[in-house]
């Protein structure tokens, strides 16, 4: 029983935090891309447009859900919901911290480890190829089925570096489970360089971290690689049919996989939820200092006499950035929140390289794109997999 | 619970194979096969070869039925679907079925001792015995050492074929 409602419970919990993030994803990235093209961003709907989520949610729920006549029904149906299935179940594996006890009971931050933890994560990406593949050919409409048949060819170049990509750490690791991975990641060497697989020797995997990287991208139809839906040559490739919540599983299904993505490179190269400097040092009080400085500025600017509009907001931001803080230093909640916040604040940061990514690269051409693939990044994932091999049996 | 999940995934599978051989519509056999393969991962799971269960959907249904599926995408199969099928020679198939179909019957029923390879982890847990190593450790270990030599062979067997695809499809090298 126990077993059973703390399962429960910490799924009903991730998935509710997975899906306020993947909504509110939406809006940080059209807030840094506007901020990028000297913009204002989405700013009606609520204060800092903060409710543009929720009024997107709504519009597309209540849009008129049209099936096309010359559709196959049961493929069109199926292909978002495949998409959508497929990138969301990758979160059930990902370790967000450590061991903590939860009114007595001990349990880990992570829905469930897997011995298999990796290849589950990639089976789950491949798999989530047939939504975008197969929506494109269910559809019946030239454009889709080019954007769906690119998307496929894509996603099966780009897997073959990301996969050497990973096994380049694995080989200095010596597992597979998740959870293990980020533990075999503890520690500093020389007391300050954190052992984390792009700084640990004998071979540190800088080149596979920005393999992995890219190829994500691509994995992901980001931008420079979102020729799938290269609006000026496909008008919205393969989702051009869709239309209401079906459309809306497509984009949940592309922000699901960029967490991933990120997540995954997190833990593979960057050391789960370690810190990025020994606690002897101070790193338990970077959290509670950022959100101390986050409440500050929330403060000055909200009793500024020059901007009235934000005199309600920004204090009440600042209350809660306050509450925060203090919330990191009270000793019974410090080893659950202290993880979590490096888990997430290294996650966040490579969404927002995501992000900034778009608003700053033009897309590829197609043959770049594969050029790209096959006689870069392969070879270079090769090459790098080899040498790491060689160092690992040498030392 | 495991004979119910055996029994939904061995439909999945004879389903797929029905559907994939009955279907006129090349995507629609595609699919089937996928769903086929699908419920033979998920017999690979309730053996515990849960490396196995990974590779089947990484390598068959991520890698291979993708590239499948992209080539029929590509070729139009339409007038192909409405012209006659190549099913004329049913009689010779049916005893070819048959004969094998016997054939696995009898190694079943006579050899049945010998197909232990997937009973170990279960006996091992049934004796309390210390926990195994791990799937994936045990495919490496019997792989690359018991078996180094045919993986070795079958991987050049795969590399004739890649070499004699690119020599097929282009002209001039």
């Amino acid at each position: 029983m126990d077993f059973f409602l703390l399962s429960l419970v910490k799924a009903g919990v991730v998935a509710a935090v997975l899906l306020t993030t993947l909504a509110y994803l939406q809006w940080v990235e059209r807030k840094v891309i506007a901020h990028i093209q000297l913009r204002m961003g989405p700013s009606r709907v609520g204060p800092h447009g903060l409710l543009q989520p929720l009024a997107d949610v709504i519009k597309l729920i209540t849009k008129e859900d049209l099936i096309p006549p010359h559709v196959n029904k049961f493929l069109y149906l199926l292909a978002p919901f495949l998409a959508m299935t497929m990138a969301l179940i990758s979160i059930s594996i990902i370790p967000f911290g450590g061991e903590i006890e939860v009114f007595g009971t001990k349990t880990w931050m992570q829905l469930t480890d897997l011995n298999i933890g990796v290849l589950f994560i990639l089976a789950a990406s491949s798999m989530g190829v047939y939504g975008i593949a197969l929506a494109g050919w269910a559809s019946n409409n030239k454009y889709a089925l080019l954007g769906g048949l690119r998307s496929s060819a894509q996603m099966i170049s780009y897997e073959l570096p990301m996969s050497l990509a990973i096994a380049a750490p694995l080989l200095l690791l010596n597992t597979l489970s998740l959870r293990e991975i980020v533990q075999m990641q503890s520690g500093y060497a020389f007391g300050i360089v954190p052992r984390w697989s792009v700084f640990q020797g004998p071979f540190p995997q800088v080149i596979s971290f920005f393999v992995f990287l890219i190829a994500g991208f691509a994995e992901t139809n980001r931008i420079p690689f979102d020729l799938p839906e290269a609006e000026n040559e496909l008008v919205a490739g393969f989702h051009t049919e869709y239309s209401s919540m079906k459309f809306a599983a497509f984009f949940m299904a592309e922000y699901a996989n960029m967490i991933t993505i990120a997540a995954m490179t997190t833990i593979l190269f960057l050391g789960g939820w370690h810190p990025i400097f020994p606690a002897a040092y101070g790193a338990d009080f970077v959290a509670p200092l950022i959100f101390a400085i986050a409440a500050g500025v929330c403060f000055y600017h909200g009793l500024h006499p020059a901007r009235r509009f934000d005199r309600i907001t920004l204090p009440v931001f600042g209350f809660v950035f306050a509450a925060m803080a203090a919330a990191f230093l009270i000793p019974a909640l410090h080893d659950a929140l202290i993880p979590l916040f490096w888990f997430a604040a290294k996650t966040g940061f490579l969404l927002f390289v995501f992000i900034w990514i778009r608003g700053t690269l033009p897309r590829f051409r197609y043959d770049q794109l594969m050029n790209f693939a096959w006689k870069f990044l392969f070879p270079v994932a090769l090459i790098n997999l080899l040498v790491t091999g060689l160092m690992v049996a040498l030392f | 619970m495991e004979t119910f999940s055996f029994y939904a995934f061995a439909v999945l599978v004879l389903g797929g194979a029905i559907l994939t051989i009955t279907r006129r519509s090349a995507v629609h056999s595609a699919i089937s096969l996928i769903v086929s393969l699908v419920g033979v991962a998920g017999l690979y799971l309730l053996q515990q070869a849960e490396f196995l269960f990974a590779v089947q959907i990484v390598l068959y249904i991520g890698g291979i039925m993708v590239l499948f599926l992209f080539v029929i995408m590509l070729v139009n199969l339409d007038e192909a679907a409405k012209e006659r099928q190549f099913n004329g020679q049913w009689l010779i198939a049916l005893i070819c079925a048959t004969v094998v179909g016997l054939q696995v019957a009898w190694f079943m029923t006579k050899g049945a001792g010998a197909l232990k390879l997937a009973q170990v982890p279960v006996a091992a847990a049934q004796t309390g015995a210390p926990v195994s190593p791990g799937n994936v450790e045990a495919i490496a270990d019997v792989l690359f050492s018991e078996y180094l030599l045919p993986f070795e062979v079958a991987s050049v067997l795969l590399l004739v074929a890649v070499v004699g695809s690119v020599v097929m499809a282009k002209k001039r090298i």
